[in-house]
């Protein structure tokens, strides 16, 4: 039983925070595909952005002595998600609009979104310099350890109050989302132009104001996704930058342009990274005495440092398999 | 557009006596020897993405390879691992391999004895998990073992350029396995495709430590030329010692990058480079001319990657030191783009202008913010709002936001470059108009 609690720990609980971060990204990566037709590379270092925003927020709400019941970097969570939307229409405002004004190939602004992940980066690691900080720097983070006695197991499952939040957080982010998509005038109008730019304005949708909105909502869950990414891990310049690559994956997985399958695609690649590096070993121990001893104690599918890899396989096998994705996406 | 270029060279000529002045001789030729090997790979990549339209976004993997190639071929052997069970251990995972690969040909070959479908899929998978199992159970004792007695297999002790070349041949096979899996993809597609490849050439060369020594850094890795203490042993001053060997070096390095750009600026204006940017600029009439589009994106693709190899090989080379712990997208990837982007996607010698610039502005920007930073440090400290905490660790990221800055303004007021592509019309369609 106690192997059992051990592979529940180590895949499933990590799995699903793993999965809704990447899952949190990827609909961002894929809203800005569908209405822009680009893909954004800044994604990451929007996200790290974000979680640096909340940062601050919370060393000034710290400062001025508020408490809550809650860690803090979830109270002022909508706040900084305000903030990271509005950094979000600057950015494309400064960056992407002339671009796109000037009736540039969506080759141009993918080039134009690394010249602003290097400028994110470089602002960033200029003001907060290269170490790693921790939002848990007054209060350790809470843990929950449920007892598992019941069923014969000396261990507890053990998840972070954190974590908790987390998952529910993205529940919620999720529901609003297709609540958004699906009943409200402007995610309609998203899904117009998603489906065909140039239909949807002959139809009189301000297609302008679409973009904003797109941008609003892609800025604020990258903010969201940035954070929790910080509040798991620690928060370090370049948090995000590493994980763009299984973002991409997710997107893709889900089919590029399609909302629901970025949430699919972040939680497959999520859970299938924890299975690839989990050591299976592990649940035979119980029968060690009857196998053979040819079996080796390691027998992960990947070693820990080929994580990243795992990520790509994925996306390769879909390319080449079903290049739309798992759900029929935007591609052409 | 000829004027343009001339222009621009007398500049960046100006602009590299300015930076000798001013930063002495030592570092301005070992300035220039990295710059010219940047230049050959802002040229591998120019030919990737100006000829053929290939959005290669794996650059930093291919300097890589070509890093270690040149690390195996000219590091001293190791006797050690020679005298030891290592080879066998070696020779029986490759063979394993061999096996392995059996399995998954066989498995695509089933559909010719009548198996197809589903049960074709479920053998494919099979054939590939075993041949992984396969691999795994052989390789994972022989580099425990190595890793434990000889501590890494060694080079081969050949000479220097020849790792130089072998950096282009490993750098062509790796090519020719990412082209076959991911050309043919969309731009965006391709990009994500090629930087998760090179992340993951990025691990294997960093993890695999029986081969490449992984985090530990081989050094030192041999020059074609004589070293700085080979010239101190004849007597040279040591300040001088350097400029010499350096050099020698940046000859050496020239002969490659001028070769290099002689041979493709013949190729570019020939047929071959007429039919690359038809397909470039219209893959689909080029592919109703009768052209094969996808053959001639994997040629393209494999010649600039060797490009990029020979540039990672003498990168290394010349920094003495193989470290792989050191590769970041951001230094080996990103700023070979903006290279390429400044200087004139599509034009060779923009390219090579790019690469040059590009990189001294990269370098000098870190001393330029320093000094600056120290500046308004002091200014603000005379206000008394205090000084600027760890000047040297943040001017040394300004390079990054200065990186940043200039791809962004090029695009927005010279998209085409400094020294855009040149298109040539026939005349016949200038008197027609």
């Amino acid at each position: 039983m106690n192997e059992f609690i051990f592979f529940f720990n180590k895949v499933i609980i990590s799995g699903a925070v793993l999965g809704s971060i990447y899952a949190l990204g990827a609909i961002g990566i894929t809203l800005i595909f569908g209405i822009l037709r680009f893909a954004h590379f800044a994604h990451g270092d929007m996200m790290t952005l974000g979680a640096f925003v909340t940062f601050i927020l919370v060393a000034a709400a710290t400062a001025i002595g508020l408490t809550g019941p809650l860690p803090m970097g979830f109270m002022v969570l909508p706040i900084a998600m305000v903030i990271a939307a509005g950094l979000a229409l600057g950015i494309d405002k400064g960056f992407y609009a002339p671009l796109r004004a000037r009736g540039a190939k969506p080759v141009t602004l993918l080039i134009a979104s690394i010249g602003v992940t290097l400028m994110i980066q470089g602002l960033i690691r200029l003001f907060f310099g290269v170490k790693s900080r921790t939002f848990f720097a007054e209060a350790p983070k809470e843990i929950y350890r449920i007892d598992m006695s019941f069923f014969g197991a000396t261990r507890p499952i053990s998840v972070t109050q954190p974590q908790i939040l987390m998952i529910l957080v993205t529940i919620v982010a999720v529901l609003a989302l297709h609540f958004f998509l699906t009943k409200s005038k402007f995610g309609k109008a998203m899904r117009a132009m998603a489906d065909n730019a140039d239909l949807a304005q002959v139809s009189g949708i301000n297609t302008k104001l679409v973009i904003r909105v797109t941008w609003v909502i892609a800025g604020a869950l990258a903010c969201m996704a940035g954070t929790m990414l910080a509040l798991d891990v620690t928060l370090k310049p370049d948090l995000a930058f590493n994980i763009v690559l299984p973002i991409f994956a997710a997107a893709i997985v889900g089919g590029l342009g399609h909302a629901y399958g970025a949430i699919a695609g972040g939680f497959l690649v999520g859970f299938a990274e924890t299975l690839a590096v989990f050591n299976w070993a592990v649940l035979l121990r119980p029968f060690r005495e009857n196998l053979p001893s040819w079996i080796s104690n390691d027998l992960s599918l990947v070693p820990t440092e080929y994580k990243l890899t795992v990520a790509f396989v994925i996306l390769v096998i879909v390319l080449l398999v079903r290049p739309t994705g798992i759900f029929k996406g935007a591609s052409s | 557009m000829i004027k343009r270029a001339i222009i621009l060279y007398s500049l960046l000529f100006v602009l590299i006596i300015g930076v000798g002045l001013v930063m002495g001789a030592p570092f301005t030729t070992r300035l220039m020897v990295e710059a010219a090997a940047y230049s050959l790979i802002a040229l591998g990549l120019n030919i990737q993405w100006g000829y053929g339209g290939l959005f290669n976004f794996g650059i930093m993997g291919f300097i890589m390879i070509g890093g270690f190639a040149v690390t195996f071929i000219s590091v001293p052997i190791n006797m050690e691992f020679w005298d030891s069970q290592g080879p066998f251990l070696l020779f029986k995972a490759i063979v394993a391999a061999g096996i392995g690969a059996l399995l998954i040909i066989g498995a695509n070959k089933l559909p010719r004895f009548g198996i197809k479908g589903k049960t074709f899929r479920i053998a494919q998978v099979l054939a590939w998990f075993s041949a992984y199992i396969i691999f795994r159970s052989q390789i994972d004792p022989a580099a425990k073992y190595i890793e434990s007695t000889a501590g890494f297999v060694g080079g081969l002790g050949l000479p220097v350029v020849l790792g130089w070349v072998f950096g282009g041949i490993l750098a062509a096979g790796v090519a020719y396995i990412i082209g076959k899996i991911c050309l043919g993809l969309r731009t965006d597609y391709l990009a994500i495709a090629t930087i998760g490849v090179s992340e993951i050439i990025r691990a294997l060369i960093k993890n695999m430590d029986w081969l490449t020594k992984g985090t530990l850094t081989v050094s030192p890795v041999p020059w074609p030329v004589p070293k700085p203490q080979d010239f101190q042993l004849m007597g040279v001053q040591t300040l001088e010692s350097f400029v010499y060997a350096r050099a020698s070096f940046l000859i050496v390095v020239l002969i490659v990058v001028l070769g290099a750009l002689f041979l493709i600026q013949r190729a570019y204006s020939g047929p071959w480079g007429r039919m690359m940017r038809s397909i470039r600029d219209n893959h689909i009439a080029a592919a109703s001319m009768g052209k094969n589009v996808k053959s001639r994106q994997l040629e393209i693709f494999i010649f600039g990657s060797v490009l990029i190899g020979i540039g990672g090989a003498i990168l290394t080379s010349f920094a003495q030191i193989f470290d792989p712990g050191g590769y970041q997208p951001i230094n080996h990837t990103f700023v070979i783009w903006v290279m390429v982007i400044v200087g004139g996607a599509g034009n060779n010698f923009g390219a090579v202008f790019g690469g040059v610039f590009i990189y001294i502005v990269w370098v000098l920007s870190e001393p330029v913010s320093q000094a600056l930073f120290i500046n308004i440090s002091a200014i603000s400290d005379g206000f008394g709002w205090g000084a600027i905490p760890e000047i040297e660790s943040r001017a040394l990221q300004m390079r990054v936001f200065v990186l940043g800055l200039v791809i962004t303004i090029a695009l927005r007021y010279a998209p085409k470059g400094l020294i855009p592509e040149v298109i040539h019309q026939q005349k016949e369609n200038k008197k027609a108009q």
